[in-house]
C-alpha cells in the first residue's frame, strides 16, 4: 500500500479530462481531493492525496504523465530552513494535517512531517522568521 | 538572612568558578537534584543554576552611532534599510526600535499584513553581519552641514550598537485564547475562533524570573547572556510589577517582574536572536536570554526548583477582552498542561501551542553553564534590587510550601 499527497498540473489541452476517476476505475487506486483550482487560461492544478497498491499506484502515475500532466510530490516542494527554525510554535495553530507537530514533550521541538503536507502554505505566511518554503507553487 | 542553614556569597561561588570548582546545573537539572536531595544538600552542593528563555520581545531595540561623515550631520531623521530609525538624539547616533516597519509597508491595508522587514530584522542583519543602507536627513547647521547622506554600512563601521531592550524575560505571560466567532491575527499568534486553540508564550520551569520569583539575585548590574553575548541588567523593565497575584510557590499567575537589559551588538550571535514578522500584528524580535542564578542558601535552591506544573497561568480572551482592556478571565492553567498540549478552558478541551522557544532556552542555559565552567563568565552581585514584591519573607515561601 502507498499513499501520497500530490499536485498534479494540468495544461489547457488536457484539463477537461476526468483523470481522477480513471485513476480509480482503471487503476483500483483511491483519492481525496483537497484542493482544485481552474484558471481563466483553462490550465488546472489538483492536489489529491492518492492510496493504493504499489504497482496501480506505480502505473496510475505513469498513466497520468503520459497524457502530458504535471506530477509534483508535496512532501518534495516543503522546505524548512533547519537554521532558521527556532522552534517557537508559531505556525503550529494553522497547520491543518498535522504536518507540523511537536512530538517530543521534553524538548518541544516543533518537527515537520512532510508526508502529512498539503501545502496549503498556512505555516509559510504565520513563520515569523520566513523558515518555510513552498517550492514551486503558483 | 541568619535563619538559613546554608549561607553562600557571590565572593565565595566566584572563588569556585575560579578555581575549576563551582557546581553548575541548568534549571531543568536543578528540579531533579532538590527532588532527590532536599533543598538543604541541594543548596550545598549546586552553586548556580542556568535559566534561559527565547521569545519575541517588542520591547527591544538598538542605539547605533554612525560616525561622523564628511561634511558632518546632524541627523534628524534615520532610516537603516529603509526602516526608520529614532533621530531625535546627538547627531550621529540613532535608536533602531524592533517594531519599526519598513518605509512603504502595506501594514494591514490587506489584513492579515505580511510585515516582511522591519528594526527587528535590521538588528539581526547588523549582528550577522550584513550591508545594511544608511539614510540621513538633517536641516543644516553651521556646525553640521550636510542634509543628506546615503551610505552603506555593516557593524564593523559603528562607532558603537549597543542592544537596549526596555522589557524582555517577562516573568510569566498570558494564556491567550479567542471567544469571538472569527480568527484573530495577535503578537500572540493565530487565535481560531470560539476558543478552538490556545497559545502561551514562557518557557516555565526554565525562565529567568521563574527561577528567583522575588529578585532576591537579579538586580541591576546583573551580568547575564544577552543574545550570545555579555549582557547586563540594568534597571526593572516597563511595567514591571512584582505585586501581582503569586501561588504558594511565590510565583507570580501572570505577567508580573521584568527586566530591561543592555548588551554590546558586537559580540553577539544571530542563533539567538530573529528578527521577526508576525502576521497581522507587526514586526518584533526574537530575544535569547540566559541568567545565572547563584544558589547562596537553600531559598534560592527551593525556587530554582520550580517545576511546570507549579506555575500557574491566568487564560485570557484576545478576542473581544483584551483589546477593550476587559479585567476578566477564563481560569487558570499551568505549564505542564500547557506543555502537554492540551488544556481545558470552561469544561472544553483546548490545543495548547507555544510562542517561546523552550528547546533553545534549554540551549541558552546549557551555553551559558558552559561558559561559566570554562571560567569565562563570573556571577555579579546586584549593585541595586528591582523593585520588590511587599509579601516576600525570607523562608515564608518554603516553609508554606514544604
Amino acid at each position: 500500500m502507498v499513499s501520497k499527497k500530490i499536485m498534479l498540473r494540468f495544461p489547457k489541452e488536457v484539463s477537461d479530462k476526468p483523470f481522477a476517476s480513471n485513476l480509480s476505475r482503471k487503476y483500483d487506486l483511491t483519492f481525496n481531493i483537497m484542493s482544485a483550482q481552474i484558471f481563466p487560461r483553462k490550465e488546472g492544478h489538483l492536489i489529491i492525496e492518492l492510496m493504493g497498491d504499489d504497482k496501480n499506484f506505480e502505473d496510475g502515475i505513469e498513466y497520468l504523465k503520459e497524457n502530458g500532466v504535471e506530477i509534483q510530490f508535496i512532501e518534495d516542494s516543503i522546505i524548512r530552513d533547519e537554521e532558521k527554525c527556532y522552534h517557537c510554535g508559531f505556525c503550529l495553530p494553522v497547520c491543518p494535517t498535522k504536518a507540523l507537530v511537536i512530538d517530543d514533550r521534553k524538548t518541544m521541538k516543533v518537527e515537520l512531517h512532510k508526508e502529512n503536507c498539503i501545502a496549503c502554505g498556512y505555516c509559510v505566511k504565520v513563520c515569523p522568521v520566513k523558515a518555510i518554503e513552498l517550492s514551486e507553487f503558483a | 538572612m541568619s535563619e538559613f542553614k546554608v549561607k553562600k556569597t557571590i565572593e565565595e561561588i566566584n572563588e569556585k568558578i575560579k578555581n575549576g570548582e563551582a557546581v553548575v546545573v541548568n534549571a531543568e537539572e536543578m528540579i531533579d537534584i532538590v527532588e532527590r536531595k532536599g533543598i538543604i544538600e541541594a543548596a550545598k552542593q549546586v552553586d548556580v543554576v542556568t535559566t534561559g528563555t527565547f521569545g519575541t520581545m517588542c520591547s527591544s531595540g538598538a542605539f547605533i552611532n554612525f560616525g561622523h561623515t564628511k561634511p558632518k550631520i546632524k541627523a534628524a531623521k534615520v532610516w537603516l534599510n529603509d526602516v526608520e530609525a529614532y533621530g531625535a538624539v546627538a547627531a550621529v547616533d540613532a535608536y533602531i526600535g524592533a517594531s519599526s516597519v519598513k518605509k512603504n509597508d502595506p501594514l494591514n491595508a490587506v489584513h492579515p499584513g505580511r510585515f516582511e522587514y522591519g528594526g527587528g530584522h535590521v538588528i539581526e542583519d547588523l549582528i550577522a553581519h550584513k550591508k545594511i543602507k544608511l539614510v540621513a536627513e538633517g536641516y543644516g547647521t553651521d556646525c553640521y552641514p550636510s542634509k543628506h547622506i546615503e551610505t552603506e554600512i555593516t557593524i564593523n563601521d559603528l562607532k558603537e550598537a549597543t542592544l537596549l531592550n526596555p522589557r524582555n524575560a517577562y516573568q510569566n505571560y498570558s494564556v491567550a485564547i479567542n471567544t469571538t466567532d472569527k480568527t484573530i491575527y495577535t503578537y500572540m499568534g493565530v487565535l481560531k475562533p470560539k476558543i478552538s486553540n490556545a497559545t502561551y508564550s514562557s518557557a516555565g520551569q526554565m525562565s529567568p524570573l521563574m527561577n528567583d520569583p522575588f529578585y532576591l539575585t537579579i538586580g541591576i548590574g546583573t551580568r547575564i547572556f544577552l543574545a550570545g553575548a555579555d549582557g547586563y541588567v540594568i534597571y526593572h523593565g516597563t511595567q514591571h510589577n512584582p505585586n501581582e497575584e503569586r501561588n504558594r510557590r511565590g510565583v507570580p499567575k501572570t505577567g508580573a517582574g521584568a527586566l530591561a537589559v543592555i548588551g554590546d551588538m558586537k559580540q553577539m550571535s544571530d542563533r539567538y536572536i530573529k528578527g521577526a514578522s508576525i502576521l497581522g500584528y507587526g514586526v518584533s524580535l526574537s530575544v535569547g536570554i540566559g541568567v545565572p542564578i547563584p544558589i547562596l542558601n537553600e531559598e534560592m535552591a527551593f525556587f530554582t526548583s520550580v517545576k511546570d506544573e507549579e506555575i500557574d497561568a491566568y487564560i485570557y480572551d484576545y478576542g473581544y477582552d483584551y483589546p477593550l482592556k476587559i479585567d476578566n478571565n477564563y481560569g487558570l492553567t499551568n505549564y505542564k498542561d500547557l506543555r502537554s498540549g492540551e488544556i481545558v478552558v470552561g469544561g472544553k478541551k483546548v490545543p495548547a501551542t507555544p510562542l517561546s522557544s523552550y528547546c533553545m532556552a534549554l540551549e541558552i542555559a546549557e551555553v551559558l553553564k558552559q561558559r561559566i565552567m570554562d571560567k569565562k563568565f563570573y556571577l555579579t552581585k546586584p549593585t541595586q534590587p528591582l523593585p520588590q514584591s511587599k509579601d516576600y519573607k525570607p523562608l515564608k515561601y518554603v516553609k508554606n510550601y514544604l
